[in-house]
Formats: structure tokens, sequence, C-alpha cells
């Protein structure tokens, strides 16, 4: 007899909503039935999907606070950008040149990881939270004044138009405080949600496999886990730029989706409303953070579209803290857990003894 | 070639007071700690401690609240480095290791305040024990590769053997926060002995148990030792299990050992009675 386990369980079922939600969303496209604005929410909605995953990656299951994690984002919107536009002649196939980008930016994420985790995560202590902090500004400062170009020679990079010295036929790529300018838009629906799939096997096969346990050892008892031989940086490296690469790679998708993207949109409101999604969502729950980062997404967008335009922050703010305080509700978390206890078969016996 | 003039070396004899079981002397003792010593600050919480554990040894380290116990081990472990003084684990300076490589090493602990991991399930604590056992890698998890099933089986059921050691099995699947107390430190001795250890730490393992859980305790004490024919150091405050299973006792007051011997040495002892049992008798 093969027992499926609870984990892989939830994980099918994460997989299965994500698959619906599209299939649903997709006929109704073809239907014509999704308004225009709507339809410019999706690809943004699926990349603050992947967003919150990953952060709940490194909040909900490594338990370290991170409070630049736009700043990842940023580094793989303006990378994969620049790989989207310096591969045209090289990768002809709009399709394969966005995967390219998704991996550019992906990677390149992953190096921010690398160069922020490394020292920082050996330290004991919060000290993540500030450098995070820091750094996701300081991303946002340089690219502000970055200038990006290509021509035949290759990638020119400067701190001022002039300073490319770009070649005839050359095109500047990012243009310091304008952003990225003339960006292909090679963004679609199905590469989200291919994204968000991916983003759900890799968190999710990390968290139930030896590596992930380890990870989460780390954030139940530090002291406990280096008592049975376990690499406290390695692993917390290991979730850090895991969710750096998928930040990144959000990033790049989110930069491909708009013909131009200033810098300014990644920054620190940007880090702590993904946050937001993960805390509401449960921290260290994957299906919450899909549910909250898509739901809070399209709330204000939704809100702009009725009358009620002029008060939609207001209500967005409102239903933040009804959210709060109900998932915070011990009397409404038993409702809860009771609901779903009766469509669960054993009564566990085990958690009989809990009450001592 | 000529050598340097040196000054002979002048030999002095060392005192030595290590005892281990009979049955074990052929073999080098598991653990030696010479000249054992930390401070923190001013305070001197461990000094000159000596002391032998034999290879299938049950040993125990007794002594007042404060005397420093937990501080021993917490030094054995790594937890805090020596001040002063040499720690061998099978005749290995553990000098320059640090805690999880003391673990890698052979030395497994249990904690006085239990630290399970209490957000995950029994069996995932006993599989973190089990961690450095298990050979596949991140990628072959990720992938979900064969390496990462066979893994993952062989931890199962390796798990499932060491929970049934204390009839935990049919609670695999529990949160381990949820376990009552007695459980929990019960399901942190199988997590250490996952590790493979070749010396045993148990911190007060019976803190917080009944006389019968206590009296079942003393049974897997002793089963655990003779079915890995491994060596057990414990803290404990109960005498009965103290006098009842260890072989070797070791008295800590201040920070000093004072006492050394059979459990009958030891409760003989004026000095210990003095400092320890006598005072139980009074309260
Ligand atoms: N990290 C530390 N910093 C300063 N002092 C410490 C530290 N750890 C332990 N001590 C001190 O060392 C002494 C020994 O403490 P320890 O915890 O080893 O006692 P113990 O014998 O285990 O006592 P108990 O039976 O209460 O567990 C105490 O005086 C304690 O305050
Ligand atoms: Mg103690």
């Amino acid at each position: 007899m093969k027992k499926i386990n609870k984990n892989s369980l939830n994980g099918f079922i994460n997989y299965g909503i994500v698959i619906a939600a599209f299939v649903v969303l997709q006929l109704l496209l073809n239907r014509g039935a999704l308004s225009n604005s709507l339809q410019s929410l999706l690809v943004p909605t699926c990349c603050y999907i992947v967003m919150a995953v990953s952060l709940n990656l490194t909040v909900g299951i490594l338990g370290e606070l991170s409070l630049g994690h736009a700043g990842f984002m940023s580094l793989g919107a303006f990378s994969g950008i620049t790989a989207a536009i310096a591969l045209q002649g090289l990768i002809p196939s709009p399709a394969l040149r966005l995967a390219a980008a998704l991996l550019v930016g992906g990677l390149v994420g992953a190096i921010g990881g690398v160069i922020i985790g490394v020292p920082v995560l050996r330290l004991r202590g919060d000290y993540l939270a500030i450098v995070t902090l820091a750094f996701g500004e300081i991303i946002k400062n340089v690219i502000m004044v970055l200038y990006i170009g290509v021509d035949e020679k290759g990638l020119h990079v400067a701190m001022s138009e002039a300073g490319l010295h770009l070649a005839e036929g050359g095109v500047t790529i990012v243009k310091g405080p304008m952003g990225a300018v003339n960006v292909p838009k090679l963004a679609s629906f199905t590469a989200g949600f291919l994204l968000i799939l991916v983003t759900l096997l890799v968190v999710q096969n990390l968290v139930s496999s030896r590596s992930g346990r380890a990870i989460m050892a780390l954030r139940d008892n530090r002291i406990a886990a280096e008592s049975v031989g376990i690499n406290v940086t390695k692993y917390k490296l290991m979730a850090f730029v895991t969710s750096a690469a998928l930040a990144g790679a959000a990033g790049a998708l989110f930069g491909l989706n708009y013909s131009s993207t200033v810098s300014s949109k990644f920054d620190f409101n940007t880090s702590i409303l993904v946050l937001v999604f993960v805390v509401l969502g449960g921290l260290g729950s994957i299906r919450g953070s899909v549910i909250a980062a898509a739901l809070l997404y399209v709330l204000p967008e939704l809100l702009r579209q009725f009358k009620l335009a002029e008060y939609r922050m207001l209500i967005y703010a409102i239903i933040l803290i009804l959210v709060m305080l109900c998932t915070n509700n011990p009397m409404l978390k038993q409702l809860m857990d009771n609901t779903i206890g009766k469509f669960k078969k054993q009564p566990a016996a085990a958690e009989k003894g809990g009450a001592q | 070639m000529v050598m340097p003039k040196r000054e002979p070396t002048k030999l002095v004899p060392v005192p030595s007071t290590n005892i281990i079981p009979e049955r074990d002397v052929d073999k080098s003792p598991i653990l030696e700690c010479r000249h054992l010593g930390i401070d923190f600050g001013g305070l001197t919480a461990v000094n000159e401690f000596n002391m032998a554990i034999g290879r299938t040894e049950i040993a125990g380290l007794i002594g007042p609240n404060g005397a420093g116990k937990t501080t021993v081990f917490n030094l054995l472990t790594k937890v805090y480095q020596p001040t002063r003084g040499t720690i061998l684990l099978d005749g290995v300076d553990t000098h320059s290791m640090n805690t999880v490589q003391v673990n890698k090493a052979g030395i497994a602990r249990t904690f006085q305040n239990i630290r399970l991991f209490n957000n995950l399930t029994v069996e995932d604590n006993v599989k973190l024990g089990l961690h450095n056992h298990i050979s596949y890698g991140m990628w072959q998890g990720l992938f979900r590769l064969p390496g990462y099933w066979k893994g993952e089986r062989v931890a199962h059921e390796r798990a499932m053997e060491l929970l049934s050691i204390f009839d935990m099995a049919h609670l695999a699947s529990a949160k381990a926060g949820s376990l009552p107390y007695g459980a929990q430190r019960r399901l942190e001795i199988v997590r250490a002995l996952a590790t493979n250890p070749s010396l045993l730490l148990l911190d007060e393992p019976a803190a917080g148990m009944n006389p019968s859980e206590t009296a079942e305790l003393m049974e897997n004490i002793v089963k655990i030792r003779d079915t890995f024919q491994i060596a057990i150091l414990l803290i404990e405050h109960d005498m009965s299990l103290v006098m009842g299973i260890c072989e070797g006792i070791c008295v800590l007051n201040f920070g000093q050992i004072i006492a050394k011997g059979t459990p009958d040495e030891i409760q003989a002892d004026p000095a210990v009675i003095e400092a320890y049992l006598g005072k139980q008798k009074e309260g």
C-alpha cells in the first residue's frame, strides 16, 4: 500500500488550482468576456504570484525577513529586457527569446542573491531585513543612472548616454531615469502561467525534499539543526538564492509586459506589497501566497473600475485589516479547521495528545 | 646536520583519575576530557574537568542546579568553545571542529529545554537526524530523480525503525510540537540516535516524566546501549534513574568534579552527600 503523503497531495491541489484558473481565464478570454483592463492585469498578476511564492520561501519557510524582494525583481526585469533585445538577432522566435530572457533574469537574480546572501546569512540575527532593505533601494538608484546599449560589438554599459559609444545601428536599451524603453512586449498570459507552474514545482519539490526539511529545521530551531549536523549557511543560502532567482524571472516577465519600465516601479512599496501577500496568505503556505497575491493584486484595480474609484485605497485598506483580523481569529480558525476536518477521513489519533 | 642544543624535556607524573568499565578497557575510551574548562566573563563555569567514557558505558553526570552540567554538554558539542583543555573524541582532538563537525564525528545530544522542530512531523524530525545519512542532493530532490525516491524510501524505513524503539511509530505523522511532554523527550532521543552517534548525550531525559515513564525510559536507555553498542552520558536529577542504570558517575559542584565512581561509591561519598544528596534529604 503506497500512501500519498500530505505534502505531495497539497502540492497537487496547488497545481490543480492554478491550472483550473488558467483554463477558466483562457475560456473567458476567447469568448471576449474579459474587459481590456482586466486582460492587462493577467501577466502582472502572474508575476506577483511568483513574487509572493518565492518570498514565502525566504520569509515563511526559511524564517528570515527580507524587505527587498523587489530589488531582485528589478535585477531580473532590466537584465531580462536587455537579454530580450540583445538576443533579437540570435533567437528570432519570440517565445524562445522570452524563455531565454526569463532564464537570464533568474540567473541575474540568483547572482544578486549570492552577493547579498553569502556575507549576511552567516550572521545570526535579523541583519537580512536591514541589508535587503538597503539592497532594494541601492538597486533602484543604480539603475536610475545606468545606461545600457547594444550594437554588433556587444553590450555597452555606462553612466551616461554619450558614454555608451554605440556604433552605427546600435540601440540604447536602458536610458537612466527613463528606464528601459522600446521594450518588445514578449510576455504572455501563457508564459506567466507556465512560470507559476515552474515556481510551484521548484518551491514545492524543494520543500518536500531533504534540503527543504533542513531549511525548515533552521527556521524551527537553529541550535537543534546544528546539533544533528545540518550546515546552517548552506541551506539558508540555498533557500535565499532560489527565492531571488524566481523573483528575477518574475521581474523579467514583468518587464517584458510593458513597452517601457522605470526602476522606481520596484521600490520599497513593492517589496512591502509582496510581503503583505505572503503574510496574509499565511507564512509557509504556498497556496495562501498564490491566492492572496492573485486577489489582493487584482482587487485595487477592480475597485478602480467601479464608481468607488476615489475610495479604492480606503476600501483596500479596510479589506486588508478585515482579512488580517479574520485569519488571526482563533474562533474562525477553529471553525475552518472543523469544516475542513469533516472532509478528512482519519481523525489522526496522534493529535489527541496535543492538548497536554 | 647539527641539531640545535635543547634543554632536556622534564617529565612529570600525570595524575590519571579517569575511570571506565572494565569490559571497555581493551579499547581506548570514546571520550576523554583533559583539564577542560570555560569562563564566562569573570565566572568560571567549568574548571579542571577530567573524564573518560568507555565505548559501551552508560555514564552519569550529576550535581546541584547551576553546577555546570549543561555547560559541559555545550563544551563537548562546541556550542561553546572551551577556554582551556582538550576534548578527545575517539582519540581525535575536537579543537578545530564546530557543532556540525562534532556531530558528524559522532556526538549527538538532547537538550534540557526540549528543542524539536515543532512545526514538522515526528517522522521529519527523525529524518532530519538522518540528514547526513541520506545521500541525494538538491537537484535530485528538485527534479525528483531516482536518487530522491530511493533516499526518501530508505529514510522513511529507517525513521520508522528508530521510532519503534520507543513505540512511537504510530505518531509518525503528528506535529512534533503537538506531542505530550514525555513523547517530545523521547522523540529528541530518537532524533539524536538517528545521526548514528558513538556517544549520546542526554540532558535530563526524565525531566517532567512520571515514575512509570521514567522506569520505561531507563529500560530503553539500556536497550539503546545494548543494540547500538554506543556510549551514553546522561545528566539527570532523578536519583533512581542515575543510580539504577549508570555505571560510572561523575559529580560536579560549582564547575569542579568532586567525586567519581560507581553508584555505590558515589552514594557513600561524604563530599557528595554534603554537596548534593544531603541537601535533598533536608528538602
Ligand atoms: N552563556 C552563558 N553565559 C554566562 N553564564 C552562563 C552561560 N551558560 C551557563 N552559565 C552559567 O554557568 C553555570 C552553570 O550552568 P549550567 O546550565 O551548566 O548548570 P546545570 O548544572 O546544567 O544546572 P541545572 O541542573 O539547573 O540544569 C551557571 O551559573 C550559569 O549561570
Ligand atoms: Mg542543565
